[in-house]
Parts: C-alpha cells; structure tokens; sequence
C-alpha cells in the first residue's frame, strides 16, 4: 500500500506544505489569523499568485495524524490505481475522435465493424479487474480504519464525548471532569476516543487534518478514533449542514504536549462557570458564532443523559404562534 | 379564511427575495400579455396546451427544463459569488437566504431540470425509434407532463409568497421537522415534489408500457434501438423508486402536519430510516438520470461515426446491470454515520461494480469511433465532452466508494465537484448532445452550428474552470454549504470557481442566441428530407417535423439499425426502394385540457396545503376528482385522419427523399 507518487509524498514533507504554527500555550490562543495571510488574501491578484506558486494546504493531504496518514495513503494508492486505467482511456478516446475524423485520408474505415469478441472481453475484464484490486482496498481499509476501532498504542486513549448544538460544539472530558465549547485541546502522542451524540439536528465531527469524520445524532453515539502526532492546531468544523449558523460551528483542536494538557485541565478547573442540567438546558436555545470558553466542572452522567433522551432536545428557532 | 396566509408572506421588506420574486412575476405577466396580445391563446391552447401528441409533450417537458435551468443556474451564480465574497465578510446573503438559494438549487436542477429533460426527450424519441404513433397511455402522458409544472410551479411561487426550504436539496429530518424548520418552506418542498412526483411516476409507467407493449411489426428487443433500452432501463427505475420517494415524503408530512414521529427527535422517530429511505430512492434517481443521456451518446457516437454502435448486446447487457445494481448501494451516501466496517465495505464493493458496465459502454462508444468517419458536429462535441469529463468524474466517484477515502471527502466540495462532474459531464451534456441532435428532427429546421460549438466549448471549459478548484478546497477540508469561511487557503479556489459558473453563463447566453437566431433564420435552414445527420434509427425515416401520426404505415423491422438497412439500398438503386404503400384512414386520440385542468387544481391543492387553508384544499381535490370523472365519462376519444391526408403529407416527405436521392446519384 506504499505505491505513493514519488512527487507527491515529498510535497506533503516539503517545508513548504507548512501547517499552523505551533506556539500554543496551555491556556489556548487561538489567534491564528496572523496578519500576514490575512494581507495575502485581501488582494485576489496576490492569492492567485500564492496558489500558483503552490502555497496550498491540502488539509487531507497533509494529516497529522496515523488515522489521517493512513486515509492519505489509501486515497492516493486507489487515484493511482484508477488514474492507471482512467490515463490511457482519456488519450485513446481523444486520440480515436482525432485519427478518425472525416477529413483524415490515411485513417483506415471499417463502417461495418461493430462487433469483436477478443475486445469485448478486455473491455468487461479490464475494469472489472481493476474493481476487484480496488474492492480489495476497500475491504481492508474499511476494517482498519473503522473509525470505532481502537488505535493501536501504547497510551492510554484520552475519552471525549462530543455534543453538536445549534450551533456549538460542546467537548466532555469525563476523566477530568471539565467540559469545554468551540476549542478541543488534547494531548499530541495520546490516542483520542470521541464519543459524539447530538442535541438537535444532524452535524458530522471532523478534522480535516486529523482524519475520519463522523456523524452526530441525537439519542445515539457514534465513535471515532483519532491522533494527533504533533502539538500544533487543527481546524474543526462540522462538515453536516444544520441550520442558519452552520457554517460558524467551527473550533480550533489545539495539540499540546501531555504536560501542557495537564497543566490546562489543572487551570480550567479552577475557574469559569458549572455545566449543570440548567447550565445545559441554556445551551439548548440557538445561538451563532459562540466565542471558546471553558467550564469547570460538568455534571456526572450529562452526556448519557442526553444520549438516552432524559434531557430535552434542542429547542429549535422561537415558535410564532398562530 | 386564509390559513397561515399573510400579508407578511410576501417578503416587502428584503430587497433580494423580493428583486427576484418581482423579476419571476413581471417576466410571467409580460409573456402572458404578450400572448394575449398577439392573439397566440387559442393557438396555443388548441395545438399545445390540450395536445396529447407525445411530441408535443417531450418538446414541452424540455421547455420547462430549459426555463427552469435558468433559474436553478441564477441560485448558483449567488452561491457562487457569496463564496467569492464571504471570505472574512458576511457576503450579501444572509444564511437564511443563502440556505434557501443552496436547498432550491438542488432541488429545482434534479427534479425539474434534468427530470424533465430526460423525460421530455424519451418522450419525443422513444415512440419514433420504436416506429409507433404514440405512448401507451396518450392522456396519461399530458397528465404527467402538467403534474409536472404543477411542482415546478409550486417552487416558483415560494419566491413570491412565502419561503422555501432551508434544509439542502434533500430535507434531512430532524432539521426538516416542524422543531427545526416551522416555517412554510418544507412544505413548499414536499408538496410540490409530491404533485411532480405522482407526474413523473405516471410518465415512467407510461414509457414502460410503451416499449414493451407497442413496437413496431419485428422490432423484437434484440432490435430496439440503445436510447429505447437505456429509456426502458430508467423507467422501471422510476415505477420501482418513485413510490420509495413518494412514500418517505408522505411520512415527513405525516410528522409536519398531523404530528407523528417517524423522524423527529422525540417520541422514538429515528431520523437515520429517512437517509436511509430517501437514498433507496436517491442512488438510483442518478440512474434514472444518467441512462437516458447513455442512451443519447449512443445514438450520437453511432450516427456521427457513420457505424453501427459497437459491441449492442454489450450495451444492452450493461444497462440493464446497471439498472439492477443501482439499488443495492443506497449506503455509500452515508459511510460516515458508523455503521460498521463490514457494512461499509459491502456497499462500498457494490457501488464499485456499477463502474464495470458503465465502463464497458465507455470503451464501447470508443470502438464506435474506431474506424468511422466522425463527424464533430456539435452533438458529436458534446458526446466527445461527455466521454472525457465522465471518465474523470467515475473515477472520482469510485474513489469515494472507498470508505476511508470518503472519512476524509462526505460532504465536502470534493463531493459537490464529483457530483457535478457526473451531472453536469453526464447528464446536462447529454440533454443538450439530445436537444442538437432531435431539434431538427422536432422542428424541421436545424441549429446554428457555429454558436451551438461555441457554447459547448464555453459549458466545457466553465465546468473544469468552475469544478476543478472545488476538488482542491474539497482537499482542503472545505465542506459544503459553508455561507462564510475564514480560512485563507480557500479564498483563491473560490474566486477560481466563481470565475468559472461566469463562462458557463456565457455558454447559456450562447444557447440561447442560438435557439432565436436559428428561429428567425428557419426558412433558410428548413430540412426537407428528415434526416439531416445520416441517422440509422427509424425516427429519421419519418418527416420532420413528423406529422401527428409518425408514420403513414407502420415500418416492418428487418434487422438492428431499422432505417440504415433501407437507406443503404436506395443509395445504390438512387431511389426509395419502398413503393408508395396503400394509405389507410389513421386514428389518433383526441385532444384534451385534463391535463392543464388537473394539474390547475393540484396547484391549487398544494398551495392551500402549504398554508393550511383547509376548504379550498377540499374544493381543489373535489374538482381534480371531478375532472378525472367527466375524463373517464368520455365518448368519443378519438379522431380519423382521412387517407387522401396521410397520402398528401407522406408523399411530400417521399418526395422530398426521392429528391434527395436524385442528387445522390449524380
């Protein structure tokens, strides 16, 4: 599973193909919009010049994770395989239209050729050999890379269980106790276990860099297993469209190192407001654009209740009454 | 008195919705004044509006496509430029009405676009190359084609009065439940895909009956032209998908407006059966789309290569395969919602095998040009288009068949651009390689080659300009329906795009200077013989336009290429080779307004539905029933075509061939 194009593996190592900076301190700055590329793109003419000279991030193509990696590879084994078919048959049919056409007077006719069994049998054996190498990937990559399956480490995973809201995101660290809105902070290194359920309507959890998304769906848990290799800051988002302020349900997933986590779960605790069933039931009205913030404590058993449907769903937008 | 319904439905307040809403009404009221005016009603209502003649009906079901694609592509050029402009910035759409632009979008270019574009040229094509005088069900089919407008209609109008969904272009519930969306737009949604839907159903029985009861005298199956397979292909699709469609709308409704739980968060509804449910219609809904225009390239690549189509049985086999397989791989629409690996790769095995048969008519339409004479007329161009951007659009789709592949790219623009690749290069050029190709055929005149390869060569370039950079952000982590963003790498690919949906407008202008210049032109274009492409199917055989009742006598079918066979052995004797046959009196349906008058009263139904003003819902129904009584009541449902009639309008067609012939041999 390493057939990777040469060209594109050392463009993913390259420097150029740099990811968010990594000067994050414990208690999460999240200001990433460095002036310099928000000067960059003002000006269109400028970003054209950046994107043809290659400044590009491809968030997929440059994981930092093993789940994300691993989706990479898969991605680009399963271009190339196709791309090895899908190559040849773009020339041949640009080529055929070309030699062929009418006013060629080398080209051989055969305006009653229609039937050849040698080339039926290549044309209906070609692709489907081709499905049957690419079936194979399929199978095996949706089993390792089952998004319920544990990773394969050493460490200890860190448990978090996700909540979508209209329209936040809301993170439960059960071992620690606190719970956090619009900002994941985790340890790098350390294997990820999310546990995501929904308050309302439909969203999907996702990471771009750091790989499987997965779905949020009120009264029910889906899992998925990620890591992040390397302290730095990943952008999150929710790649499930779900109301009016969708496309502000993004947060910053910021790696730190085992001891930073430490130290910021040390200092959340001690400050900032209890997520409790009122606390809970005020996050159920609709709200945009909320700004990160922490909470303390969280009260025992909140994300099982909310997946077993003892606390209400989300409120929805105010009802006019007729 | 008037339900739901106030003065505070019509959006005064908000220049956008009411701009575009004003725009649709004066443009409505300025074609119906110019009508009246012109004197065109009882033209119009004789010839067109009551016609039952499936020519007819096709012409019309493309004209509503065509009018609608308008308005679908005026909802991507805003979702375009509020991409191009939301970076950093609010755009000029608020979410509340860019969520509506996005939902429409969808909606109207699936349901009332390529839908009726797809049937509306089966319509017009299947019962020529078949050699019959009409569908099956000539009433029935008028019928579907109202219904049809009836939705689109419906859809329309929520510009006007009211809002539309804001849901995406399929209503996932619990977001499309009364909690999440208590406005009148779902309901817009639904019951206009409702009236259109029972339209489309009917029209898909209609053709289905068609091709397997009313050939013409030996066109065994083995001898049917492949548009007619790839017609039969779609249709069983849509008797065996639509009620799927229907029924899962029904329960949504059911939810909405009599409050049970099928869906909703409470009471144990269980959104996940409406994914599930709604893509059991959803994947093959593609197929239904997408044979069709198969079927077109087939007819094209074969004609315009001077050959018969390479490897037919080939071609048959791989329809109907893909036909079958379009059902069991619904899942793939929803990897990500953890329902197992075993799960996920059954279903991601099973919609690779539907890229084997779509592979192999791919390499078929390029051994039809091996050894031909091609000829790039444009719908040649748009079949030749068609072959590069599908092959790179299936490869896309394959790859994300691929569970892990598709963790990293559900949802994202990389989906949105596969999807358009497929739509767009697959469908939408088919429709228009179908449109050059049978205008003749409909009209008796031709298109204008040079502006019709000028807007193939702009729709293929703003495609690739406009779809390409939105793989890049797709791999960038962008996700769809995103009203704002601000992440910098994105910004440039999304001018890119946008830059790209202004060529593809270029293109559309150019279609439709084409269509008025080869209108005021027609004289000079007129096409006496019929078959102005060399065609070997038998809807060149006839006259064009094809008189009402097709053909004089019913062609006898010797073999696959019904009319190529007897055209070859005039050439070589330079003269029609049939005599001139015995003319017989010709029955054909009469017309009749029940179509129009039915589809009047849904209309009225489903307004009154969406806002709940419960008598006239009753009224409508009463009188939609009423109809279809005084329909079924009729006694005299036919009218003859003298034969001293048929002989005068056949013999100027054989005239105009032994003519034709004459110049042949010289």
């Amino acid at each position: 599973m390493s057939a990777l194009p040469i060209a594109l593996k050392r463009t993913a190592a390259s420097p150029r193909f740099r990811c968010r900076p990594i000067s994050v301190t414990p208690a999460g700055n999240t200001g990433l919009r460095t002036p310099g590329s928000v000067w960059l793109v003002r000006s269109p003419c400028v970003a054209m010049a950046s994107l043809l000279l290659g400044g590009c991030h491809l968030a997929v193509l440059s994981p930092a994770g093993p789940i994300g990696e691993a989706e990479r590879t898969i991605l680009l084994d399963a271009l190339t395989i196709m791309l090895a078919i899908v190559v040849p048959t773009l020339v041949a049919t640009l080529a055929f239209a070309w030699w062929f056409r009418a006013s060629n007077t080398h080209a051989r006719r055969l305006p009653t050729w229609a039937y050849s069994g040698r080339i039926e049998l290549i044309v209906w054996s070609i692709p489907a050999l081709v499905v049957f190498f690419l079936g194979g990937v399929a199978w095996i990559g949706a089993h390792e890379l089952d998004p319920g399956r544990p990773l394969d480490s050493s460490a200890k995973p860190l448990e978090v269980q996700v909540v979508s809201l209209d329209w936040k995101w809301l993170f439960i660290y059960p071992e620690q106790g606190i719970g956090s809105v619009n900002r994941l902070v985790v340890p790098a290194g350390v294997p990820l276990h999310f546990l995501v359920t929904s308050a309302s309507v439909f969203n999907v959890f996702f990471v771009p860099r750091l790989g499987s998304e997965i779905y949020s769906m009120y009264g029910m848990t889906t899992q998925v297993n990620l890591q992040a290799d390397r302290p730095g800051i990943y952008n999150g988002l929710s790649a499930h469209f779900s109301g009016d302020g969708f496309s502000d349900m993004t947060f910053d997933v910021q790696a730190v190192t085992p001891e930073q986590f430490s130290a910021w779960t040390g200092t959340v605790s001690t400050s900032g407001p209890v997520l409790d069933d009122a606390a809970y039931r005020g996050l159920l009205r609709q709200s945009q654009d909320v700004k990160p913030y922490t909470y303390r404590a969280v009260q025992g058993g909140l994300f099982d209740d909310i997946v077993m449907r003892k606390l209400p769903p989300g409120e929805g937008p105010p009802r006019l009454e007729n | 008195m008037l339900g739901k319904l106030t003065w505070q439905a019509i959006p005064l307040g908000q220049p956008i919705p009411f701009a575009a809403g004003a725009f649709v009404v004066f443009g409505m009221c300025a074609v119906l004044i110019w009508v009246t005016a012109k004197g065109y009603v009882p033209y119009l209502w004789r010839e067109w509006i009551t016609s039952v003649d499936h020519k007819r009906i096709g012409i019309m079901y493309c004209l509503l496509a065509s009018v609608m694609l308008l308005r679908g592509f005026s909802d991507a050029l805003m979702m375009r430029s509020q991409q191009a402009l939301a970076f950093h910035a609010a755009g000029y759409l608020p979410p509340e009405h860019y969520d509506q632009i996005f939902s429409a979008h969808g909606m109207i270019m699936i349901f009332f676009v390529a839908m009726p574009f797809v049937i509306g040229l089966m319509n017009f094509a299947v019962p020529l190359q078949l050699g019959v005088r009409d569908v099956a069900f000539p009433t029935l089919n008028a019928v579907s084609f109202w219904l049809t407008a009836a939705g689109a209609l419906l859809v329309n109008l929520s510009l006007v009065i009211g809002e539309f969904a804001r849901t995406g272009w399929l209503p996932y519930p619990p977001l499309s439940e009364l909690t999440y969306s208590p406005g009148v737009g779902v309901d817009y949604y639904l019951w206009a895909l409702q009236i259109s839907g029972v339209g489309t159903l009917m029209a898909g029985i209609n053709m289905v009956t068609t091709i397997l009861k009313m050939r013409a005298p030996g066109m065994s199956y083995m001898r049917m032209p492949v548009f007619c397979w790839t017609s039969l292909a779609s249709s069983l699709l849509i008797v065996a998908a639509f009620p799927i469609l229907t029924a899962t709308l029904g329960m949504l409704l059911l939810d909405r407006y009599v409050g049970f739980h099928f869906f909703t968060n409470e009471a144990g509804g269980n959104a996940m059966m409406f994914m599930n449910l709604i893509w059991a219609w959803g994947h093959p809904e593609v197929y239904i789309l997408v044979l069709p225009a198969f079927g077109v390239f087939s007819e094209v690549v074969s004609t315009f290569s001077g050959k018969p189509l390479f490897g037919y049985r080939s071609m048959v086999m791989a329809t109907m395969a893909i036909c079958i397989l379009s059902f069991s791989v619904w899942l793939h629409h929803f990897f990500t919602m953890g329902a197992g690996a075993d799960v996920n790769g059954f279903f991601g095995i099973a919609s690779m095998l539907i890229a084997i048969p779509t592979g192999v008519k791919i390499y078929n339409w390029l051994f039809t040009m091996y050894g031909g004479r091609v000829r790039f007329s444009s719908p040649m161009l748009w079949a030749v288009g068609f072959m590069v951007t599908f092959v790179i659009g299936g490869m896309t789709g394959v790859l994300l068949a691929v569970p892990p592949a598709d963790f990293v790219l559900h949802n994202s623009l990389f989906l949105v651009a596969h999807f358009h690749n497929v739509i767009i290069g697959g469908v939408l050029f088919g429709a228009f390689a179908g449109y050059s190709y049978w205008f003749p055929k409909a009209f008796g005149f031709t298109l204008d080659e040079r502006l019709g390869k000028a807007a193939f060569w702009c729709w293929f370039l703003g495609f690739y300009v406009a779809f390409v950079p939105l793989y890049v952000v797709g791999l960038e982590g962008m996700t769809r329906r995103m009203q704002h963003y601000d992440r910098p790498e994105w910004y440039p690919w999304l001018l890119v795009a946008g830059l790209g949906a202004l060529i593809i407008l270029c293109g559309i202008a150019l279609q439709i200077a084409q269509l008025t210049i080869s209108i005021r032109s027609r004289e000079r274009r007129r096409e006496p013989t019929g078959d102005p492409w060399d065609g070997r199917n038998l809807e060149w055989a006839t006259a064009s336009p094809p008189p009402v009742f097709n053909f004089a006598v019913l062609p006898i079918i010797a073999d696959e290429e019904s009319y190529w066979g007897i055209k070859q052995r005039a050439r070589e004797q330079m003269r029609l080779v049939t005599p001139e046959p015995q003319y017989q009196p010709i029955e054909m349906p009469r017309n009749s307004p029940v179509g129009f008058i039915t589809a009047f009263f849904a209309v009225i139904t489903g307004f009154c539905l969406i806002w709940h003003i419960w008598w006239l819902v009753v009224l409508g129904l009463i009188c939609a029933y009423i109809t279809f009584v005084v329909f079924a009541w009729r006694d005299d449902s036919e009218f003859v075509i003298p034969a001293e009639e048929v002989a005068r309008i056949d013999r100027a067609n054989r005239e105009a061939r032994a003519e034709y012939l004459r110049e042949f041999g010289r």
